[in-house]
């Protein structure tokens, strides 16, 4: 483990090499994670986005090592500056929690312990992991709560979470992940349960945050809004595999995969007339117990066709910053004729429906 | 008292609900202090319309859905459905009330009854009522789960845990769709959806509301949300009204700060598109408890000014249906 004082400023912090998480249940296998790999570079955000169940969630468990004991299955590597954590057990995982990772997770109030002042909670891991006297651990809960601009910092040190706004009790759970300067923030649906102001607020707010202390984030959501102004890259998940990766402007200027095309056509956009008719994706995600043979998207995927259905489309890259699983991507002949047979099908529609 | 005004509001006669002054007090404890929910706002919903109601949490959205179902029964104002006043009615009158204005949740699955077997979830209102024959009653449950796009079977063998979010919150719109109401009360029903499923839920919403001419009350604090569905947005700010329009309008031509701050909070999903900090609400909504003087909003406003905190703002009208209350609007009348 490379100790803070020496950490180097750039280069490759975190990479997965085929990581695979599964749980063995009373119905079967559940294949949550199956065979994702990418890199993340020291003091970059990346997020991860895909409906409900795609398996977001226990990738990033995966990497932190938060996974139940029993009936999980682990494959592949997670290298983080050198060091393989897939292979490390809690006790070994337990150095890198705080210092060099650390997580915001969805739910401030069950994430709070409810009987302890937040002044408390933001000093212990700073007594736990960095061995502060309890004066001092104050006062960096204190300055902690200033960086994460909580109003009234003083008064809050000595609140319990019930006394807090939601908005606050987010902002109280990134001053307690922050405590002890990790290296790796993961922020998972992190402003789902928050107001578009507070989460707008919240965003910017880990933003400033890891661009102040040089920090990677990992960034979880399902809604590709969220991702767009806040991170340098983004991994489309779906039914526990990566469909397309790509920098962030890339991927907006140039999405080839019809899920994240999906994703982004079902979003109510502001510039759009009101009663503008949603695009939204028929049905639900697969069972990740017996997924779909050949692409799992296939039986949402209007641009389907029979090879789909039989043979996996692997990752692969067209240039250093973008890649994708799809055999007939956003643009090539067989999207753009399926367009047009939809475009056509609309058309007809709406005129049978005037007349 | 210091309303918020009325100049936004229909003729008597041309709205299916008019809501006026409407004040919503609940007391704090035994302190003698009270939260003051709703102070006085004034609204109407023609037939047919979709009235979006947004704002952040804590400004009275919920509260004034659930005042017009009379629950509880509001501490001043007047509420009016097809004429007739809501806030004293008893007996029959409740009767027609709880059939004809049917309100749906935010949380799907917590808002349906975990032990009953969805058929009998949606088919309760008719029992409670005393509605037709078991036949009958079974025919509409029927009816009204195909509309929504629930297997009637299946409904019949399962309970709420073994359908998805979504799928709960189209049961929960069955089940307010079975009394055949004129109007539904949708309170944040898509928040807790994926975005996917969220679109799902909103189209239903558009295609139910053309099948069966409902009247809707859409609240929500995802301002593109509510602009999708709605034909005329209120914006509303701790317990008060800052400004209605036509949706299109609210966006396009904004009149009061703190439409322009909301605005501005929403994620673009579009990279290229940059909002700064300084663009956004900043701070906390005040305590409902001990609100600003003057103009509610001041604490947080951009532009206030000394006037600002010693006189409230009225509703005044801009033309072309927008109305706005706000001494210095961003944009002056039409
Ligand atoms: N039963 C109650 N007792 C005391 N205060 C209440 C009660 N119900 C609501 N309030 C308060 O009234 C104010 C308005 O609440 P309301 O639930 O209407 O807000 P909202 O706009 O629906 O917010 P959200 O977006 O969080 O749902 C809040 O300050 C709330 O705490
Ligand atoms: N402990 C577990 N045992 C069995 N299945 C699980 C467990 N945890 C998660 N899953 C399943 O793994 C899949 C992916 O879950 P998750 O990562 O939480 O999704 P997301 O965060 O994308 O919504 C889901 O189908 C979920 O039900
Ligand atoms: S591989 Fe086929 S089914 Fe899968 S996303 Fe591409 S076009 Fe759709
Ligand atoms: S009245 Fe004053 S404080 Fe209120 S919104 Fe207008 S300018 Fe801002
Ligand atoms: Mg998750
Ligand atoms: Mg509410």
């Amino acid at each position: 483990m490379t100790s803070a004082m020496h950490r180097p400023q750039d280069g490759t912090l975190l990479e997965l090499r085929d990581v695979r998480t599964h749980f063995s249940t009373a119905r079967g296998i559940v294949r949550a994670v199956d065979g994702v790999s990418f890199t993340l570079e020291r003091g970059k955000a990346l997020g991860i986005v895909g409906e409900s169940g795609s398996g977001k969630t226990i990738l990033a468990r995966s990497i932190m090592g938060l996974l139940p004991k029993r009936g999980t299955i682990r494959q592949g590597e997670v290298l983080y500056a050198g060091d393989d954590l897939a292979k490390l057990d809690l006790k070994g995982m337990r150095k890198f929690w705080g210092q060099e990772m650390s997580m915001i997770f969805q739910d401030p109030m069950t994430s709070l312990n409810p009987l302890m002042k937040i002044g408390n909670q933001i000093g212990e891991p700073l007594r736990v992991h960095l061995g502060m006297d309890k004066e001092n651990a104050r006062a960096t809960a204190l300055k902690l709560l200033q960086d994460v601009k909580i109003p009234e910092p003083e008064k809050r040190l000595d609140q319990y979470p019930h006394e807090l706004s939601g908005g606050m009790r987010q902002r109280a759970m990134i001053a307690i992940a922050l405590a002890c300067g990790p290296t790796l923030l993961f922020a998972d649906e992190p402003t789902t349960a928050l107001d578009v102001t507070v989460q707008a607020q919240i965003l910017d707010l880990i933003q400033e945050q890891r661009r102040d202390r040089n920090m990677s984030v990992i960034l979880v959501t399902h809604d590709l809004g969220v991702v767009a102004g806040h991170t340098d890259e983004i991994a489309v998940m779906y039914a526990g595999t990566l469909a397309e990766k790509a920098t962030t402007a890339e991927l907006f200027a140039n999405m080839k995969h019809p899920y994240t095309e999906a994703l982004l056509r079902s979003i109510p956009k502001l510039d759009q007339p009101s009663h503008t008719r949603l695009m939204a994706i028929g049905g639900r995600p697969p069972d990740l117990i017996t997924p779909p043979t050949g692409c799992r998207f296939a039986p949402r995927c209007p641009y389907a066709t029979e090879k789909c259905r039989t043979e996996i489309p692997v990752l692969e890259s067209i240039s250093a910053e973008h890649s994708f699983a799809c055999w007939n991507p956003v643009g090539s002949s067989h999207w753009q004729s399926k367009q047009d047979e939809l475009a056509s099908n609309a058309g007809l529609a709406s005129a049978g429906g005037q007349a | 008292m210091a309303g918020t005004g009325k100049a936004h509001l229909h003729g008597e006669g041309q709205a299916l609900l008019s809501v006026e002054d409407l004040l919503v007090e609940f007391p704090v404890g035994r302190t003698g202090l009270k939260v003051n929910a709703v102070t006085g706002i004034s609204f109407d919903v023609l037939p047919g319309e979709t009235l979006g109601l947004v704002g952040e949490s804590g400004c009275g959205k919920s509260t004034t859905g659930k005042a017009i179902m009379q629950l509880p029964r509001p501490n001043g104002g007047s509420i009016r459905f097809e004429g007739q006043e809501l806030t004293s009615l008893a007996g029959e009158g409740m009767r027609m009330l709880r059939t004809n204005i049917q309100m749906i949740f935010q949380d799907p699955i917590s808002s349906l009854n975990p032990r009953r077997k969805v058929t009998n979830i949606v088919m309760e209102p008719l029992n409670i009522w005393g509605i037709g024959t078991p036949e009958e009653r079974l025919k509409k449950v029927n009816e009204v789960l195909e509309a929504v796009g629930i297997d009637p079977d299946r409904a019949a063998s399962s309970k709420p845990y073994q359908f998805s979010g979504g799928q709960c919150q189209r049961i929960s719109i069955a089940r307010a769709l079975v009394l055949d109401p004129k109007m539904i009360i949708c309170d944040e029903p898509v928040s807790a959806l994926d975005v996917s499923v969220q679109a799902q839920v909103l189209n239903l919403l558009e295609d139910l509301k053309a099948k069966f001419g409902l009247t809707l009350v859409f609240i929500a604090h995802d301002l593109a949300v509510v602009k999708n569905i709605s034909d005329r947005v209120a914006v509303m700010y701790l317990g008060k009204m800052c400004e209605v329009a036509r949706s299109d309008d609210l966006y396009a031509r904004p009149a009061h700060p703190y439409t322009q701050v909301l605005l501005n909070s929403i994620p673009v999903p579009d990279p290229t598109v940059k909002i700064t900090g300084n663009q956004r609400v900043q701070g906390e909504i005040p305590s409902p408890v001990m609100p600003p003087s003057g103009c509610r909003f001041r604490t947080r406003c951009p532009i206030a000014q000394d006037r600002c905190a010693a006189e409230e703002p009225e509703l005044q009208a801009l033309g072309n249906d927008q109305y706005v209350a706000c001494h210095f609007p961003l944009r002056s009348a039409n």
